[in-house]
């Protein structure tokens, strides 16, 4: 528990004065707070017993006096501990984002962002809620039970006696009651979360649910979940009902108790009337106090446990951190993979590749699912780094590359097109903000995405993203390209980055990026031959090894090779319909097999 | 709240700032509304549903009120009768009765909790439930006009915002009441001037807990749109990680995020601020009434028209006003809040669906599969045409194929066959029913709709190819997996058919997700089917298992294909190319081919791009 904290003390050291100004005010506070049953043994006593009359102005003056001290007092730890917390909570929360904006792209393999999510938010929470009146409320609560203790043992000792013997019995109730209470109340939140997602589920794919008429079943599967969800809610009422009735007992029976021995002890001139009344109103502000125990408790020790979930984040290894001079210089997209080799995990998948892609090449990739042709790619501009061998663009490694200069060179068009929130001009210009409009507007004509833009009510203004307009896959795919156009990258990477176009779209982008490519280097991985056929180089890949390269024309000619058959297993159609339906252009096609233009 | 962002206004100017913002969140409709009395007949008509609980609850909640009055009461009585006189035997009937009146107390605070509760869980998993249920049937245009996040916040946030009214505000806001009389009634009947004296306050503390809970209540709301437009762009920057990184937008985003970040912590501080006014403003006014009570008090004792007792009393019943007054506070905010939440609530559940069976809708009988379209109209919006007058006649066991480009009117025809919109002119027969004379579960039970993009649900392998058909068994969905070639890669799946899947962030790609829904279709065994193929490109060798379900999954049904492969519609019975709405030519592959029209140029186009 020490260490949690020791190790977060970077975060919280800077605002600690405000924590030690809360403790301090708390002090007060508490003090102030038993100044009212005082006063009022003091009325009874000496005004309405002792006939003092003379000095009930000045008390009862006091008794408003305490109340705005003790209202100030109160007011200002309590916004202390808090500004504390806050600050805490800022500093940290900017220093998680940091360091998420920065792991490699093996760890986003292997954390679900639902994990990230609850660390970012119900984690913080935890720890935040404990540094802002966690820590001060705990130490309250010891100030009042000292205090108010002490105030009781010097009216009356037996008075004070038992209302000690109630004591234990709240605190063992309490802190009973929360540790049930929390996991119930995770249990809430969970059948909360799984009823949310069914909802969502439900909505989002509510064409195939009326596909099949399968509205029934889905009520019956809402049904389970509502009802899980209230069960959960009940649950909790249950706690609820025997907790909160008895903690409401233990005080009254308290002022039973008074009443009854304190009633005789001022019958028998043991003790005077004004201490008891005062008895009776010190009770409950140390009875209601007292409940809150479990949950304080349970408060710390959630805190530490997200206080350690949260290091763990900020505790990731840093494989990408600069170690000594980089490399930074405008690139001209020569590339060398000599020897590489690369797993994921203990898992090889991709073993001894060489190759030289010269400056202002097209390199087309093709293979199977799964031969490593995203791989590869993702090698270039460091999404991963080769567990053997070497690449080299412009004669220099890349792990020597300065990482900002060789990443705004090389452009990637992700395979799953990913959009933000926002305008479609702040998507296209993700990695380029200070784009003017004119240059957006062309880089999208160049993913053939201006016309379709353009004729949105909202042009460039319109919001995309999560509750913004849904847009087609092919859509989003071409609006990534012109985000990757915008770039104006020396090496442009299309990882299968159309597919959910059309065939007809897909030929339009790549007769205009023929053009904007001109002299950079380009690397395609597609599916379809007629997407690959113009490259300089094609590397055929299986397994994780390059098994065929060349041009087009002489792939084609290798009878046995896997080109060959990818090639037939897509053509044969053509064939067929050639024979079929006697078309020019389906034989124009068949003749034009063998050479390949 | 943001109402006028959300519209869109044609002719609107935008500043630079917009086009360029980093990120834009938008909130959620309005918080809160003014008080509607129709609005809140109708939503207490859910709690009025359950006198039984409501009673009961009452009874509990009196039983409270009756400990909460005669308590202090009794207290005051034991210290002025027993112990000022000095009667022991009385002090211990005092004692007594006023332990047997808090162990009542303890029996209805139980009570209370409980039935409070389980009346509010139960409106508010009634009223989801009937939401759900609503919505769940309203037709698909519903959805198609409007996004799914907003569906959503409607089903969950808005009848959750509920909640608090019914498992707290209703049965309370009677209890105080009663609470706030009861204690006017013994405070005037024990000593009228006293009483009207310390009473003084009251006013004053209805101001405080009404203004000060409004700007508190405020505050937090600032507090919670800061917080969930911080979590939906942390969310997204997760997501979107990826792209982040590869186009070094780290720096940009950081300054955005400590941006927001900061915003929300200077908004929570706000809140704070104001929300730990109120203790001590509690503490104040309270001191304020004894201060009055003490003063006055003794100004009375002295003349010797109160007791000592009757002043302790007095101090007890000024310490309740507080909970009954602050409550009441309290449901005048929740009722606001209730009113654009359950405005929201109840502007779904008065939206009918647009295609409705007819109150004497028969069940379609098992059908051999005939279709016919007689001079089909369909507009979206009004002066919005998508097809005309379409007419086409289809065999039982026949292929359809549907060619023509994006926006022809192809999904159109889809849309109104599966019956998820009524033609606005001309008719539809299946088997010579009219469809719209037919129970649409019948129809649809008998229609199979494989869509371009596959729905996966979460849960298994099995659990997705089942879903229209959840009475098959593992063996038959094995069957079907295997019949259109899908088996092979489920196989390889991590748990193969066990294997968890779910919508987002499944690893199926799209080739995987296709084979999947032949699956789905084909154990279904509709006698119609609905195919809309993917245009992805998808990796040769899935392709090829694809072309080979495909040809399984036709055999022997009447299939209308939106077809994107040559060989798909080269082996149609019927190619019917559309072109702005209308058919302008249908017949064979062959025989269109000869043609020379547009299907041709189409074909042609085809091969251009391969070439």
């Amino acid at each position: 528990m020490i260490d949690v904290f020791r190790r977060l003390r970077g975060f919280y050291q800077p605002h600690i004065r405000w924590l030690y100004w809360s403790l301090g005010l708390l002090v007060f506070a508490t003090a102030l707070g038993l100044a009212y049953p005082y006063l009022l043994k003091r009325i009874v006593n000496q005004v309405i017993i002792a006939h003092h009359y003379a000095q009930l102005p000045t008390l009862a003056l006091m008794i408003l006096g305490a109340a705005v001290l003790k209202g100030g007092f109160n007011w200002s730890y309590q916004y202390a501990g808090q500004y504390f917390g806050s600050h805490t909570g800022y500093d940290l929360r900017n220093q998680l984002y940091r360091k998420l904006n920065r792991q490699p792209f093996q760890y986003y393999d292997s954390v679900h962002t639902g994990d990230l999510m609850s660390r970012m938010t119900a984690d913080l929470d935890a720890l935040r809620m404990f540094l802002a009146f966690g820590a001060n409320g705990l130490a309250s609560l010891v100030l009042i039970v000292v205090f108010g203790l002490g105030l009781m043992y010097s009216m009356n000792v037996w008075l004070a006696v038992v209302v000690t013997c109630l004591m234990p019995i709240l605190a063992v109730t309490a802190v009973r009651f929360d540790n049930r209470l929390h996991p119930t109340y995770q249990r809430i939140r969970k059948t909360l979360g799984v009823l949310n997602s069914g909802v969502q589920e439900n909505i989002m794919g509510v064409r195939t649910v009326k596909s099949f008429a399968k509205e029934d079943n889905e009520i019956s599967k809402f049904q389970v979940r509502n009802g899980a969800y209230f069960a959960a809610n009940m649950d909790a009422t249950q706690l609820w009902k025997r907790f909160f009735p008895f903690i409401e007992f233990t005080g009254n029976f308290g002022v039973v108790a008074i009443v009854l021995v304190g009633g005789w002890l001022v019958m028998h001139h043991q003790m005077n009337l004004g201490d008891l009344v005062a008895f009776l109103s010190v009770l409950w502000t140390l009875i209601w106090p007292m409940s809150n125990l479990g949950f304080l408790l349970n408060n710390l020790t959630q805190a530490v446990a997200a206080g350690e979930r949260l290091l763990e984040i900020l505790d990731a290894p840093d494989p990408l951190a600069v170690t000594g001079p980089a490399h930074a210089a405008v690139m001209r997209g020569e590339v060398v993979f000599s020897g590489v080799s690369m797993k994921y995990g203990d898992e090889p998948v991709m073993e001894d590749v060489t190759f030289t892609a010269r400056a202002g090449e097209t390199i087309a990739l093709l293979g199977l699912t799964g031969a490593g042709k995203s791989t590869l790619v993702n090698l270039l501009p460091r999404f991963y780094d080769v567990a053997a061998g070497s690449v080299q663009i412009d004669g220099v490694d890349v792990r020597a590359w300065d990482l900002q200069a060789l990443r705004r060179q090389i452009a990637v068009v992700f395979q799953e097109p990913f959009l933000f929130s926002t305008t479609i001009f702040s998507n296209i210009a993700y990695g380029n903000p200070e784009a003017t409009l004119e240059a957006v507007r062309q880089a999208a004509a160049m993913a053939d995405a201006a016309e379709f833009i353009e004729q949105l009510p909202d042009g460039y203004h319109t919001l995309v993203g999560e509750r913004g307009l849904g847009l087609s896959g092919g859509q989003k795919q071409r609006i990534a390209l012109a985000r990757a156009i915008l770039m104006n990258p020396a090496i442009l990477v299309l990882d299968d980055a159309t597919s959910a176009v059309d065939m007809e779209t897909e030929y339009k982008i790549q007769q205009a990026l023929q053009r904007v490519m001109q002299g950079r280097t380009t690397f395609i991985i597609a599916h379809r031959i007629s997407s690959v056929k113009r490259a300089d180089q094609i590397l055929v890949l299986d397994r994780g090894r390059i098994v065929q390269r060349g041009r087009h024309e002489e792939l084609l000619a290798d009878e046995h090779g896997l080109y060959r058959r990818i090639f037939d297993m897509q053509f044969q159609d053509f064939a067929a319909v050639a024979s079929a339906g006697g078309s020019v252009g389906a034989l124009r096609v068949l003749s034009q097999r063998g050479n390949g233009e | 709240m943001s109402q006028a962002q959300v519209v869109q206004r044609p002719e609107r100017v935008y500043t630079d700032a917009e086009l360029r913002a980093p990120f834009i969140y938008r909130d959620d409709e309005a918080l809160e509304k003014k008080f509607q009395l129709g609005q809140m007949k109708r939503l207490f008509k859910y709690v009025a549903n359950h006198p039984r609980l409501v009673a009961l609850a009452l009874i509990a909640t009196l039983g409270n009120l009756f400990a909460t009055l005669f308590g202090p009461y009794m207290v005051g009585r034991a210290i002025d009768g027993a112990i000022g006189q000095g009667m022991t035997g009385a002090l211990v009937a005092d004692a007594v009765i006023l332990l047997l009146t808090y162990a009542l107390n303890y029996v209805a605070s139980h009570y209370r909790i409980y039935l409070t509760n389980l009346l509010g869980q139960t409106v508010i998993q009634r009223l989801r439930e009937e939401l759900f249920s609503h919505v769940q049937r309203l037709s698909l245009g519903f959805f198609d006009e409007r996004p799914a996040g907003s569906v959503l916040v409607r089903i969950m946030n808005d009848v959750n915002s509920l909640q608090d009214l019914f498992t707290n505000g209703v049965i309370n806001s009677i209890t105080n009441i009663f609470t706030l009389v009861g204690i006017v009634v013994i405070m005037l009947s024990l000593n009228a001037r006293l009483a009207l004296v310390t009473f003084i306050i009251v006013p004053i503390m209805f101001v405080v807990s009404t203004r000060l809970t409004l700007t508190i209540r405020r505050a937090w709301q600032q507090v919670r749109l800061r917080l969930s437009r911080l979590n939906a762009h942390l969310a997204e920057a997760i997501q979107g990680m990826r792209v982040t990184e590869a186009y070094t937008r780290q720096s940009e985003n950081q300054t955005f995020f400590e941006g927001m970040n900061r915003d929300w912590m200077n908004r929570f501080l706000h809140a704070q601020r104001v929300s730990i006014l109120f203790g001590p403003m509690v503490d104040l006014t309270s001191a304020v009434g004894s201060m009055i009570l003490f003063w006055y008090g003794i100004h009375l004792l002295r003349a010797g028209l109160v007791t000592v007792g009757l002043l302790v009393a007095f101090a007890n019943y000024l310490g309740n006003f507080w909970q009954p007054i602050s409550q009441l506070g309290n449901l005048y905010n929740q009722l606001l809040v209730a009113m654009a939440s359950s405005e929201r609530i109840f502007q779904y559940l008065d939206t009918e669906a647009s295609v409705k069976d007819r109150l004497d809708a028969e069940a379609l009988p098992e059908i051999r599969g005939e279709v016919a379209f007689e001079r089909v109209t369909f507009e979206y919006e009004p002066g919005r045409r998508a097809i005309e007058d379409v007419s086409f006649r289809a065999e039982p066991g026949q292929t359809i194929a549907l060619v023509g480009h994006t926006g022809a009117g192809k999904s159109t025809v889809m849309n109104l066959l599966a019956r998820f919109y009524d033609p606005t002119g001309g008719r539809i027969l299946v088997d010579g029913h009219d469809i719209r004379e037919m129970r649409s579960d019948s129809l649809r039970s008998q229609i199979g709709i494989v869509l371009q993009d596959t729905f996966i649900f979460s849960g298994t392998i099995l659990d997705n190819i089942r879903y229209g058909n959840p009475a098959a068994s593992d063996d038959d969905v094995m069957a079907a997996a295997c019949a259109v070639y899908a088996d092979e890669f489920i196989r390889e799946l991590e748990n193969g058919y066990h294997t968890e899947v779910r919508e987002r962030g499944s690893r199926l790609s799209m080739g995987q997700r296709q084979l999947l829904s032949f699956a789905r279709a084909i154990l279904a065994d509709p006698r119609i089917l609905v195919l809309d193929e993917a245009t992805a490109s998808i990796d040769t060798y899935t392709e090829h298992l694809i072309q080979k379900g495909l040809q399984v999954l036709l055999a022997g049904r009447t299939a209308f294909v939106v077809a994107h492969r040559l060989s798909t519609i080269r082996e149609a019975d019927q190619i019917l190319v559309f072109d702005h709405g209308h058919i302008v030519e249908r017949g064979t592959h062959s025989e269109l081919m000869q043609l020379r029209g547009h299907y041709y140029q189409l074909v042609e186009a085809q091969y251009q791009f391969l070439a």
